[in-house]
């Protein structure tokens, strides 16, 4: 067994102070480390959304196994089939043919036809230059009653381009048609999770007679393609908006980019130009601060100086809401995250100035692994990656942002944090649970 | 087809494999792949991950990186971490990628060990074989390398216990019982390959008189210690009454071995355990899985009902190790086809899909099948 060698090694490298930081990448890129964490959503939970469809995998064991193995853990392994890419398939160079011929093998197993296929090519069919669209062709024709879904797991192209998770985030949206437009409609495009009910969006369009459809709460594919009939497309989350942006264009809608974040004024802009682009009256939202400061005093006077860490999965803002809660009063001593949003950079100069000594601290750097985990006064961790890390056993789980919106999520979340203050979680068992949110049968 | 799969999983696979099988043993091992190698590991092919701290990581390969051969981002990315967290060892695996493009991992290895001083070795992995390629490769470079040369046997009761990992026994509990199998039958373990020993202890090996192979991972491992020791092997997992047997066969094995280093006799050979009373005839009941653990498995349950039984096994490295009753498959469809006219089928749960209706389904769950789906639910092979 590996000996805790944490003890002996240094943080350089794997943490520093927010005045120290470059932007956007406070760490290098070096060898990467995966923390037992795994309330994100992956592409599986992801196009699982998609009613009615099945998701189809091109690829060898290895980069299989990982996603067979998701749909299993999330009760859905009977909406999900592959074929295997074997060595000879690359040396003989016929990736199309096994493509083509393994899919429709698939097709022809099931007892009842999807609506939709969503296809996973994958690295090797790059890699390959193999023709994609002579496989899509052909599948089309012999099923034509299928609709086939663009999608990639291509990873190695990570960290040039779009991302396989943006890719994903507008292929689900490919299959949209065009249709006449229905004026108290907005579709909201991109998330994973539907906001809730009482978010800042949800409230103001319930108010005035709009309709919100939102993927995560259609349950046929007859829903789902009425989504493309809304006046308005609207986007909350970063790795949605290209797709969200790409078919309001084909489909000659307005978009709106509005994305979920913790700062006043941002907010105000948003929910603006919402009301703008629907015509509606300006929002009055002095109240809405108001019961926001309100909502923080209280929830600082329950937690107190206990010491706060913030991860970036558990949103896409952790400096945003950092900002937020420092200048509340509350303690942030930590957040953990590997590279900083150009959406953040703004909170990012706010912090170097206000809060010079916060530290950054990697999750991928591989001094993480061994690095000592916990810490002598128990720490109120906003994420799970903070949890972990922190070995702290109060947490606020949840991933993403979840349905968080606006004021009315800076609301909700002082009330987590309060629940995560006053009761402990059963960290271990959360923690490792595979898209929070999804079903899980672990 | 025998690629496509409408239902059920795929094993865990080479690189997983190697990451398992050195996971205990203080190396540095690197994955050569963009990403997903590392999660598929670390979430449903190690339950050790959560408690047990080890330094495998992933280099995070890039398309551009990939494309214009840049070899020298990944050594200088392990040096780097190798320099900041002293491994004992650093240990190469490859993935599709890095397969297609002929990355030269030999050489890498050769000059990151003489950079760095640390022994390092490369596994030829590419993330299309299952774990038992993978993890036996890994471990036969743990004996080729890391085992004391100077050692001899001295102690006729003492073997090593060879094939190891979570995979396919489980957590360190289940495999205490294994050896407690062994030690109520006055076997000494001088190391296991690879779970609750270090390098150290491994490297002992040779001391051992006799190598017990408990999974088909631990055969290229046993091969390298017989040529390095002289150190004969057996081939068999103890499980339940089979003990007794593989005890007998041990030291059988090691009373040869003994005659022929005095000059008197062949040299021993080795013997897989759980072949030699099958019996013949219609199987009753089919076990699917690895075909050591599998196979000692059924030898117990022949010894106790009389009855002959079959193992359908779906992983690549069948040879010699199957009984007339058995079959090797590839894929599900063979699976499936073979499966149709059987009555009482042991297996992993996520076999169940394609096992024919009215069959009767008893559950064994196989982490490098089911990943961590069903771990609360394992059976340590060692009781039954």
């Amino acid at each position: 067994m590996l000996k805790r060698v944490g003890e002996t090694i240094d943080t350089e490298g794997a943490v520093i102070q927010i005045k120290d930081a470059s932007y956007p990448a406070p760490f290098a890129s070096e060898l990467e480390f995966n923390s037992p964490v795994h309330g994100n959503w992956n592409i599986v939970h992801t196009g699982m959304m998609l009613p009615e469809a099945r998701q189809i995998y091109v690829c060898a064991d290895n980069c299989m196994r990982g996603v067979v193995l998701t749909a299993a853990e999330m009760n859905a392994a009977d909406r999900f089939s592959f074929v295997i890419v074997e060595e000879e398939h690359l040396l003989n160079g016929n990736l199309e043919d096994v493509t083509i011929e393994g899919v429709s093998d698939v097709i022809e197993k099931l007892t009842e036809q999807p609506k939709a296929v969503l296809l996973f090519t994958v690295c090797l069919h790059h890699f390959l230059g193999c023709d994609l669209e002579r496989v899509y062709k052909e599948l089309e024709e012999r099923y034509p009653d299928i609709t086939f879904i663009r999608c990639y797991m291509d990873p190695i192209m990570q960290k040039t381009g779009l991302t396989p998770d943006q890719k994903l985030r507008k292929a689900m949206f490919d299959p949209l048609p065009e249709c006449p437009t229905d004026p108290k409609s907005v579709s909201l495009l991109g998330m994973d999770f539907a906001l809730d009910e009482t978010s800042d969006i949800s409230r103001i369009l319930c108010e005035h007679g709009y309709n919100l459809r939102e993927l995560p709460k259609c349950h046929s594919w007859e829903e789902y393609l009425q989504m493309a009939s809304s006046k308005l497309f609207i986007s909350c989350y970063p790795p949605g908006k290209y797709g969200a942006e790409v078919q309001a264009k084909r489909l000659g809608r307005k978009h709106l980019y509005l994305p979920a974040c913790f700062g006043y004024e941002e907010i105000t802009r948003h929910l603006t130009e919402l009301a703008e682009a629907l015509g509606l009256p300006d929002p009055n939202l002095e109240q809405e601060v108001q019961t926001c400061e309100m909502a923080l005093e209280r929830a600082r006077k329950v937690i107190g100086d206990m010491p706060v860490a913030i991860d970036y999965l558990f949103h896409p803002r952790p400096l945003g809401l950092a900002r937020l809660l420092l200048s509340h009063g509350f303690s942030v001593k930590t957040v953990y995250l590997d590279s900083i949003s150009p959406e953040e950079r703004e909170d990012y100069v706010w912090l170097q100035e206000h809060a010079p000594n916060l530290q950054l601290a990697a999750t991928i750097q591989v001094k993480m692994r061994v690095l000592p985990r916990g810490s002598e006064k128990e720490v109120l961790a906003i994420g799970q990656k903070a949890a972990w890390f922190t070995g702290s056993r109060h947490f606020v789980n949840m991933v993403q942002g979840a349905g968080l919106y606006g004021f009315d999520g800076i609301r909700r979340l002082t009330e987590l944090m309060s629940e995560a203050y006053q009761e402990e979680k059963d960290t271990e068992n959360l923690v490792i649970q595979k898209g929070w949110g999804c079903e899980c049968c672990l | 087809m025998r690629q496509s799969y409408r239902i059920i999983p795929v094993y865990t696979a080479d690189v997983s494999g190697v990451c398992s099988a050195l996971y205990e043993l203080g190396g540095m091992t690197v994955m050569h792949d963009p990403s997903g190698c590392n999660s598929t590991y670390n979430t449903h092919d190690e339950i050790r991950w959560y408690d047990q701290d080890s330094l495998i990581f992933i280099s995070g390969l890039s398309e551009i990186d990939a494309i214009m051969g840049n070899d020298n981002k990944l050594i200088h990315d392990i040096e780097k971490a190798a320099s900041d967290l002293h491994p004992q060892f650093i240990a190469l695996a490859g993935s599709p990628i890095p397969y297609m493009n002929g990355t030269d991992f030999p050489a890498i290895a050769q000059v990151i060990e003489q950079e760095t001083r640390i022994p390092t070795f490369s596994v030829p992995t590419n993330g299309m074989h299952d774990y038992v390629y993978g993890a036996g490769i890994a471990l036969a470079e743990i004996a080729e390398r890391f085992t004391d040369p100077g050692c001899r046997c001295t102690d006729q009761r003492t073997l090593n216990l060879i094939g190891v990992t979570p995979l396919d026994f489980g957590p360190l509990s289940h495999v205490k019982k294994l050896k407690e199998n062994l030690e109520s039958r006055g076997w000494k373990i001088v190391s296991t390959w690879a779970m609750g020993d270090e390098l150290e202890q491994l490297s002992r090996a040779g001391e051992a008189a006799v190598n017990l192979v408990v999974s088909s991972v631990g055969i290229r491992a046993a091969k390298v210690l017989e040529r390095k020791f002289h150190t004969p092997y057996v081939i068999g997992t103890p499980v339940g009454g089979f003990t007794k047997t593989i005890s007998e066969i041990l030291e059988q094995t090691v009373s040869k071995r003994i005659d022929w280093e005095n000059g008197d006799g062949d040299k021993p050979v080795n013997r897989i355990a759980y072949l030699e009373k099958r019996l013949p005839g219609d199987p009753q009941i089919t076990l699917i899985g690895e075909p050591v653990t599998m196979g000692s498995l059924v030898a117990s349950i022949e010894q106790k009902i009389s009855r002959p039984v079959q193992i359908i096994c779906p992983l690549d490295e069948t040879k010699g190790l199957l009984g007339p009753n058995d079959v090797a498959v590839r894929g599900e469809e063979e699976a499936e086809e073979k499966l149709k006219d059987a009555k009482i089928i042991v297996a992993d749960p996520l076999y169940h899909p394609i096992c024919p209706e009215g069959c009767q389904f008893c559950e064994l769950p196989h982490i490098a099948f089911s990943g961590r789906i069903y771990v609360k639910r394992l059976l340590p092979l060692a009781e039954m």
